[in-house]
């Protein structure tokens, strides 16, 4: 039996194989949580409609002050947040992998040849993707049909369009590499409740969910600006209303893509160090 | 070819006092109490063969899977299985063991068995036509074509278990480790699963490791039990010597096993 196991792994389609595939049938399983995304659709109908009212009594007709992004820019800002909110949230984690750390059903995974982190990184891919995609048309299509000063309106160029894709899905792997912490968090603790409201209370603050970051004081946003937070939702958002353009959205997409690799690498090998620590000790 | 030589694993439990001034003192020092969950487990499994692992709850069967299968790095003593070293050769280890562990589910809940039979196979990166035919094989082996497109919430806990089965299985391994396979299952699903088992062993010569608490497991698979408790192997033999010993005579095969456990004390 063992003469058919020499295969040649070399080709780089087998060495994602595994992941692609976590990715599919996460993608999948996610879809059918219908109930959840009309209940969530609703919600966050809800919610665009109350931030936007309140940042229109805010800015009370103004045009805002200078440094300040305009009213237009901000209700933007909002109902991008809301269409995309299941992508960037770091709240929005996988209830079922906390489980398994805490029930140790993370031994069958052990007995897999794979690499963990890259599966279970995969699969929180899928979860965003999934929840987003279920989610993100119908708050679009009503935050564009909404009349003026209510309502959205497409990014200035096609350019910035573009690089708002692309930043969006940046975003999300910059929320995965930090959510990667929590799982391993977990594994520490063996309780997932204390690590994920700590960590989604900050990120709601740091990532602009509550107040958009262009609101927030000077020292405030330089001081974030050292922080994978703002990578995540505010500065794809921003790239949209061409509030950060050309060679400046380029730049800042360059700083995401470090903070990719950056908690890909940290998190990759505190992931193998809890790993090495369960091994030892038993889950 | 299984081999165990003196191993051992102990764990530190946190040992907590009753009442409240205990609880606060232990925020600050907490004592541990070490628990030897194997001490000085040796023995040896020939290829193509099928054990039956028995022993009372926490007598140190899990754990001593857990260290065949890679996952717990003993503290002491050697272990091969396959040729291998487990906990250092955990990925490469992984493609020629199967296990299920009966308490425990590998299958994804929310999508149809058959999604995570693909799953499975691009984890264990198994060439389409081959998992084509051991897929289809197992299906039939083990009667679950009716309900492999079904999720898995829908199906019952004997329609799980030989899904599960089958899912450690795609992937062609020579060694099974077997962790209470038949727990809560029907009559039927219980015949279902020891037929099958008998069957890969027979036509396949895969190796099977398996620990239960249904003694007719045993007595329908195998005469090699190895009996363990309190984490040292008590008895390494076969289950007709047992029975055909003075006080065992005409006594149901719980009641042996009973006699067995009492006589060494557990």
């Amino acid at each position: 039996m063992s003469a058919v196991k020499t295969r040649n792994m070399s080709t780089i389609t087998d060495i994602v194989r595994p992941y692609a595939s976590m990715f599919r049938i996460q993608f999948i399983g996610q879809l059918q949580y219908r109930a959840a995304a009309w209940a969530g659709i609703v919600t966050q109908f809800f919610f665009g409609f109350v931030f936007v009212m309140m940042y229109s009594a805010f800015y009370g007709g103004e045009a805002g002050a200078v440094g300040v992004p305009s009213l237009q820019t901000i209700i933007s800002y909002q109902w991008l947040k809301q269409a995309f909110l299941m992508m960037v949230v770091l709240w929005s984690q996988d209830a079922d992998l906390l489980n398994q750390i805490v029930g140790g059903h993370v031994a069958y995974s052990l007995c897999r040849p794979v690499d963990l982190y890259s599966l279970w990184a995969a699969r929180l891919l899928a979860n965003r993707a999934a929840r987003c995609a279920l989610r993100f048309a119908p708050v679009l299509i009503l935050a564009f049909v909404l009349p003026a000063p209510y309502g959205m309106i497409p990014p200035p160029n096609v350019e910035s369009g573009l690089l708002f894709i692309v930043s969006l899905l940046l975003g999300a792997l910059v929320a995965v590499g930090m959510s990667m912490f929590l799982y391993v968090l977990t594994f520490v603790t063996l309780s997932s409740v204390g690590p994920r409201l700590f960590i989604g209370a900050i990120a709601d603050f740091a990532t602009g969910m509550i107040i958009p970051i262009p609101l927030m004081p000077d020292w405030l946003q330089r001081a974030l600006a050292m922080t994978p937070f703002p990578h995540i939702a505010d500065l794809p958002f921003r790239i949209y209303s061409g509030d950060i353009a050309g060679a400046a959205a380029g730049a800042a997409i360059g700083v995401q893509v470090f903070w990719v690799i950056t908690l890909g690498i940290t998190g990759w090998l505190a992931f193998r160090v809890v790993l090495r620590r369960t091994v030892v000790q038993g889950g | 070819m299984i081999t165990l030589n003196g191993i051992h694993k102990s764990f530190k439990v946190a040992r907590r006092k009753p009442g409240a001034k205990a609880a606060l003192a232990a925020m600050f020092r907490r004592e541990y109490d070490i628990v030897n969950a194997v001490d000085g487990v040796s023995f040896d499994i020939p290829d193509g063969e099928i054990v039956g692992y028995i022993g009372p709850n926490g007598a140190g069967k899990s754990t001593s899977i857990k260290v065949m299968s890679g996952i717990l790095i003993p503290d002491e003593g050697t272990c091969a299985v396959a040729g291998l070293t487990p906990w250092a050769d955990r990925k490469k280890l992984a493609r020629r063991i199967g296990v299920v562990f009966g308490q425990r589910t590998q299958l994804w809940w929310d999508v149809p068995i058959i999604d995570s039979f693909d799953l499975l196979r691009d984890i264990y990166r198994v060439p389409q036509d081959e998992y084509k035919r051991s897929r289809d094989r197992l299906v039939g082996a083990l009667d679950i074509g009716a309900f492999v497109n079904t999720p898995l919430r829908q199906v019952s806990l004997g329609q799980r278990m030989r899904a599960e089965l089958a899912a450690s299985l795609l992937h062609s391994p020579d060694i099974l480790f077997l962790d209470e396979p038949t727990i809560g299952l029907d009559a039927v699903s219980k015949l279902a699963v020891r037929r099958f088992i008998r069957e890969i062993n027979a036509e396949r010569g895969v190796t099977v490791l398996l620990t239960t608490h249904d003694m007719h497991d045993i007595e329908a698979l195998t005469d090699h039990i190895i009996l363990i408790g309190k984490g040292r192997i008590l008895y390494n033999g076969t289950m007709s010597a047992v029975k055909s010993s003075k006080t065992a005579e005409g006594l149901p095969v719980e009641e042996i096993v009973a006699g067995l456990y009492k006589e060494h004390g557990l």
